[in-house]
């Protein structure tokens, strides 16, 4: 019995336990202070469909061996791109945001061509020139949005008539389109129908590639690339695959979060981006080198459970917001505790 | 290899002269501002240096050595000390903070070899997270801390921002100067001055030494430096500690100057302007002098004052120029960054 518990702790992580036993807690103080359940419960499920594809797009990334994608940002300036071409055509609904999302993911490839590329030519450090490259990626496209051609006064500021606000309300464009589709209401859970679709699909969609034949070469090359190059796959190309794969998906994912959130944000906004998605997956289990698709939805609930609850659980007990506090320290310890575990107990 | 090493502070004073003729800045301006930065951020890009040798890397790390230095000045204020004594008792205070710091920071390297950067620049914002909890919420709850004038109305949690005052301009004014130049008083913080040059020896002099030459070899080969019986594993935590103890004086350094303590962000933007500043002088992840530290800081801190300026001139708004010299700053860092492993790469095909 005692191995068996030690067996599933080993297995698990402690963070992992700590973590599911804090959402526990929080849900437990949300039950006796008879709060809100049912609104809080919803609140967590928009924000798993909000935030959800932004943590799968790091999933490809460490299935091709390039590791935590802290490049992120690059994918998202892409996605956000798109979302303000369409926003300047003016076009709404669904089209809209098909439109952002098309080319967001159009503009993805290159970049994560180009990424990639970069991303082979500095092994060994991918995460810190991923960070370091999506840090100097936002910055400079943060003069970009300042002097880009854009016209449309709902868009540029009213004083001058020049440079991109820094949010842009969707509101009539297409505010929530996904989270309304087909949504429903049970037991005062409102279940954001589309947008849950539309992650889960993707999620399904990346399980699949994982199984057809270019899915696996990436996976293997990464597992074992003297293997993989002696198969006559060359780890390099399937580095980059994976790399465009992540950018594209965190492309789609910001236009489909700036949709659930109502407004996109741009300027400094996805500087910091990559962090929570980041402590999303590895709290659902995954480690720098495997991820799977379970690993992206546990980990998204989990974390975005704590993120919706804490804060008005927490304001029941004491003064002040901690949440912010919170998720400072249990985003960044859950990535100190996976970068200290690399090559421990078998990882690799 | 000889000639790109001038390259990038070149290509950066290039910048800057660029700028300056661009905004039409005043040699009066640029100097005073020249000067007091000079004073304040030299020690900060030095605490750098240390880590480097040992083969760590950049130490994105020293925000935390920067949140002991502001843990020390916030209780020396709150006891009630001024002047050069309260600034001294503040640095003895930092010590002992930075020591614990950096121990636990050198241990968490430790268990992440090769990946020390990456760390460390999470370990800054997980510090920060405890940092938070700790003046936000324990401060006044759990901690007794009778200060009305410090403590947020709330009764717990310390103010955004806490007035140095009693501590300011201790050191720079400690040999009082004034320069006299176009009409314009330059405060010239002498006694400062003479504590980088304090520092900047005592780093070189580091360097001299048994330990300092145990650094380099660790720094040059691990592996090799391991079977010479160099205790690896020691040193680097050394190493660390070395550099959070200095950054958390730098840091002190730095507030004495600036006279107010934002303290939930003063500390945040910290690593990224030292690390930026080093760079641009031409240093490198592996290989960095004190001489760069100081002409890094001289070159990085023109940028930044004349760019704001010389957007307004050239776009007709500041903000260009503010976005402009935060993506300067990260670009720089990147291109260390990618140089850095593109070479480890083309060493490790070439073996």
């Amino acid at each position: 019995m005692m191995d068996r518990v030690r067996a599933f702790v080993r297995e698990a992580g402690v963070p992992r336990l700590l973590i599911g036993a804090f959402v526990v807690a929080l849900f437990a103080v949300a039950v006796a202070t008879k709060m809100n359940l049912p609104s809080l419960v919803t609140d967590s499920i928009v924000r798993v469909a909000r935030n959800g594809i932004l943590v799968l797009a790091l999933l490809p990334a460490i299935q091709g061996g390039v590791g935590l994608n802290f490049g992120l940002p690059i994918g998202i300036i892409c996605g956000l791109v798109g979302c303000v071409i369409t926003l300047n055509f003016g076009v709404h609904g669904p089209v809209g945001l098909l439109l952002a999302s098309a080319l967001g993911a159009g503009l993805a490839i290159p970049s994560g061509i180009g990424y990639g590329w970069l991303l082979n030519r500095t092994r060994g450090q991918e995460m810190m020139v991923g960070t370091y490259l999506g840090f100097a990626f936002v910055s400079g496209m943060s003069i970009f949005w300042l002097v880009a051609p854009f016209t449309n006064p709902t868009l540029v500021w009213a004083i001058g008539g020049k440079g991109l606000r820094t949010t842009l309300a969707l509101t009539g464009i297409f505010d929530r389109t996904l989270d309304r589709f087909l949504a429903f209401t049970v037991a005062g859970v409102t279940i954001p129908t589309g947008a849950l679709l539309v992650f889960f699909g993707l999620c399904w969609l990346t399980a699949w590639f994982f199984r057809t034949q270019m899915g696996i070469t990436i996976a293997a090359a990464r597992s074992n690339p003297r293997f993989a190059r002696a198969a006559g796959i060359s780890d390099q190309r399937t580095r980059i695959q994976a790399t465009v794969f992540s950018t594209v998906l965190g492309a789609i994912g910001i236009v489909v979060y700036s949709q659930s959130f109502g407004f996109v944000q741009l300027y400094t906004a996805p500087l910091l981006m990559a962090f929570p998605a980041i402590a999303c997956i590895l709290i659902g289990g995954a480690t720098v080198t495997r991820a799977t698709v379970t690993h992206v939805i546990i980990g998204t609930f989990l974390f975005q459970s704590i993120l919706t609850v804490a804060l008005p659980v927490t304001s029941q007990v004491i003064q002040g917001d901690i949440s912010e506090t919170a998720r400072l320290i249990i985003q960044n310890g859950m990535i100190l505790y996976a970068l200290t575990r690399v090559g421990v107990g078998g990882e690799r | 290899m000889r000639s790109s090493r001038y390259a990038v502070p070149l290509l950066f004073l290039a910048l800057c002269l660029f700028g300056i003729w661009a905004a039409k800045i005043t040699p009066a301006f640029l100097l005073g501002e020249m000067l007091v930065r000079l004073g304040r951020n030299s020690i900060l890009v030095l605490s750098l240096l240390i880590p480097i040798l040992a083969g760590l890397g950049l130490n994105f790390g020293i925000v935390i050595g920067a949140m002991a230095g502001q843990v020390a000045a916030i209780l020396a204020v709150h006891w009630g000390f001024s002047g050069i004594g309260g600034f001294a008792f503040a640095m003895l205070l930092a010590t002992p903070v930075g020591i614990v710091f950096g121990w636990l920071t050198g241990s968490l390297f430790n268990r992440a070899k090769g990946r020390e950067m990456v760390t460390g620049l999470i370990a800054g914002f997980f510090a920060n997270g405890i940092y938070q909890l700790f003046f936000l919420f324990a401060i006044g709850t759990i901690i007794p801390f009778d200060n009305p004038g410090m403590v947020l109305p709330q009764g717990f949690g310390l103010r955004n921002t806490v007035d140095l005052t009693p501590i300011q301009y201790a050191v720079d004014d400690l040999i009082r100067f004034r320069w006299n130049m176009e009409g314009t008083s330059l405060r010239v913080p002498i006694a400062s001055y003479v504590v980088v040059g304090f520092f900047c020896w005592l780093t070189l002099f580091f360097f001299r030494t048994r330990m300092g030459q145990q650094f380099r070899a660790m720094g040059q080969d691990p592996h090799v430096a391991e079977i010479a019986g160099i205790p690896v594993e020691r040193n680097r935590l050394l190493a660390t500690i070395l550099s959070t103890v200095l950054a958390a004086w730098g840091q002190l350094f730095f507030l004495q100057n600036i006279g107010t303590l934002n303290t939930y962000n003063s500390h945040e933007q910290v690593g990224m302007f030292a690390i930026a500043a080093l760079l641009v002088s031409g240093a490198t992840v592996s290989k960095a002098t004190v001489g760069q530290a100081i002409l890094g800081t001289l070159l990085f801190h023109t940028l930044f004052v004349v760019s704001p300026l010389a957007g307004k001139a050239l776009a007709g708004d500041a903000q260009t120029g503010e976005y402009f010299r935060v993506f300067v700053a990260y670009a720089v860092i990147t291109m260390a960054l990618v140089l850095h492993a593109w070479q480890a790469v083309r060493r490790a095909r070439a073996a």
